[in-house]
């Protein structure tokens, strides 16, 4: 079968790469969505955004409870050495929790149920 | 309805050439609902109308029409990146590629001409994410939140990874191949990306270092001029980039090896464990689990009470699909889909049903594969932290008129 695709791809690598445009940009202007206005919204921007877009906070909400926010902010010290001191960090949670947390529901447990983290 | 398959009468390949279907404008409603403010289909540089979840580091997904067909274009060919360094072409003008570690013989460096030069295959895979369809488990789980587009499939052409490793000289003692792309973390404290495979997956004929994808170079997005293939394994081991390999006699320690990319042990059984970086609780993420998909029609579309053809694929580890079940009725009752021929272990396998006369009203439509081996795709979601493996039937509504 292996055989067969290449012989119905045809055309030759060599020209392919030879032939091929490479003047690629960085990725096009695409503003992501604005955090929420409120305390703690400057330091939390300011710190998330040295990584990662604002997309991945809106992205993640509004499920995650305060203890699930509180579980991301100690992943990013812990495991992706964001240089964020306590305060800070909390500064950061309680945005979160107040901006983009799910309601509080008892039946609800934290997410981090044993060393498995979700990428 | 609408006009798909034009590709009837072309002279070509079914696989160069792309179907003509309606274009998917929809947000699925499973998302959470932050993830339904910020998706929107956009255009990237080599890349068209795909669903922005994520801008930096750059995570887009494919719209589920693209998997009318059997193999992706690059211009559809899903976008995840784990940190926000990523490497411009003009980064890439120097690139090379060293093979070292303590178990080779003696350190290669190798440029894109030696790659070039040497013996090639060709392989037909399905990459897909992990974490793929993780935006709709239930309850949700944090990370990407990806839609069922976050995969796709290519015709991947490259040296076998064992015969450049040769170039090196592999020692018996040699235990996983660690592998290094040039994206970069941001802050220094970041892991970097980096994974390793045990040897006899490395060894193995179709895991190859892919520098032709459709008979093209590698889109930017997906890892130009470079990246490892791993056919039926999920997408976080196809090293995007590759620079560095190393040949290890002990196993890899890092965050992405050992706390990313893990599920618990004994829930997703595999055929060949990853010994090496097992724990007694969990395991690395491997083997892909049997999956399908319906491409057409989509959701909320109109379809006509006449007649009209329920189309999709199904994949699998590489064991094959034995048999793709359609229902009509929300899993009441199934019917066995037509199959295409299959076109090699680790492509997607294409079914097809045409359906009969109906009553007008809104039906859901579910398809559902079982492979070879008898492992048909699960009923309920096999719930773990990462939102993996999600390969649980996932219903279409349609508006029969």
């Amino acid at each position: 079968v292996k055989r067969r695709l290449v012989a119905m791809l045809g055309a030759g690598f060599g020209a392919a790469i030879g032939g091929a445009t490479l003047c690629r940009g960085v990725l096009a202007a695409d503003d992501p969505a604005p955090l929420k206005p409120g305390a703690g919204e400057d330091v939390t921007s300011a710190q998330c955004s040295a990584c990662h877009s604002s997309d991945y906070i809106v992205m993640n909400s509004s499920f995650l409870t305060p203890d699930g926010w509180k579980a991301e902010v100690t992943k990013m010290r812990t495991a992706f050495g964001a240089p964020i001191d306590d305060s800070t960090a909390a500064e950061i949670v309680s945005y979160l929790a107040s901006n983009y947390a799910a309601a509080a529901k008892p039946s609800a447990p934290a997410p981090s149920r044993n060393e498995s983290v979700r990428q | 309805m609408r006009r798909r398959d034009m590709i009837a009468g072309a002279g070509t390949s079914l696989l160069v050439s792309p179907s003509i279907a309606a274009e998917s404008t929809r947000i699925p409603a499973e998302l959470p609902d932050g993830t339904r403010q910020i998706a929107r289909f956009v255009n990237l540089p080599d890349k068209r109308r795909m669903l922005r979840l994520v801008d930096r580091p750059p995570n887009y997904a494919a719209p589920v029409n693209v998997f009318t067909d059997i193999v992706t274009p690059n211009d559809r060919f899903y976008v995840r990146y784990h940190l926000a360094g990523v490497p411009s072409a003009a980064d890439m003008d120097d690139w090379s590629l060293s093979v070292a570690g303590d178990a080779v013989e003696r350190p290669v460096r190798l440029k894109l001409s030696d790659l070039l030069d040497m013996p090639s295959n060709e392989v037909l895979a399905v990459c897909q994410c992990a974490g793929n369809r993780r935006g709709f488990c239930d309850p949700h789980v944090p990370g990407v939140q990806w839609t069922d587009g976050a995969m796709g499939s290519a015709v991947w052409r490259g040296p076998m990874l064992r015969d450049v490793l040769r170039r090196a000289g592999v020692k018996p003692e040699a235990m996983e191949v660690w592998f290094d792309g040039a994206d970069k973390p941001v802050m220094q404290a970041t892991p970097p990306y980096r994974k390793s495979l045990p040897i006899d997956k490395a060894l193995d004929g179709d895991t190859i270092v892919a520098i032709a994808m459709n008979n093209a170079p590698l889109p930017l997005l997906n890892g130009y001029p470079a990246r490892l293939v791993v056919p039926g394994w999920v997408g976080t081991y196809w090293m995007k980039h590759l620079t560095a390999i190393e040949v290890s006699s002990v196993p890899l320690r890092n965050y992405w090896m050992q706390t990313a990319y893990r599920v618990p042990a004994g829930l997703f059984p595999v055929q060949h464990p990853f010994q090496s970086q097992a724990t007694e609780t969990t395991v690395p993420i491997t083997e892909l689990v049997v999956n399908s998909l319906i491409a057409d029609p989509l959701e909320g579309d109109e379809v006509d009470r006449s007649g009209f053809t329920i189309s999709g694929v199904a994949w699998d580890r590489g064991g094959g699909i034995n048999r793709v079940e359609v229902s009509i009725d929300g899993g009441h009752s199934w019917q066995d889909a037509l199959l295409d021929r299959p076109l090699g272990r680790y492509s997607y396998r294409r079914f097809i049903l045409q359906t009969n006369l109906m009553r007008p009203g809104t039906y859901q439509l579910i398809s559902r594969a079982t492979t070879n081996a008898g492992e048909r795709q699960a009923e309920r979601l096999k719930l773990n932290p990462g939102g993996y493996h999600n390969n649980v039937p996932r219903p279409v509504a349609v508006v029969v008129t």
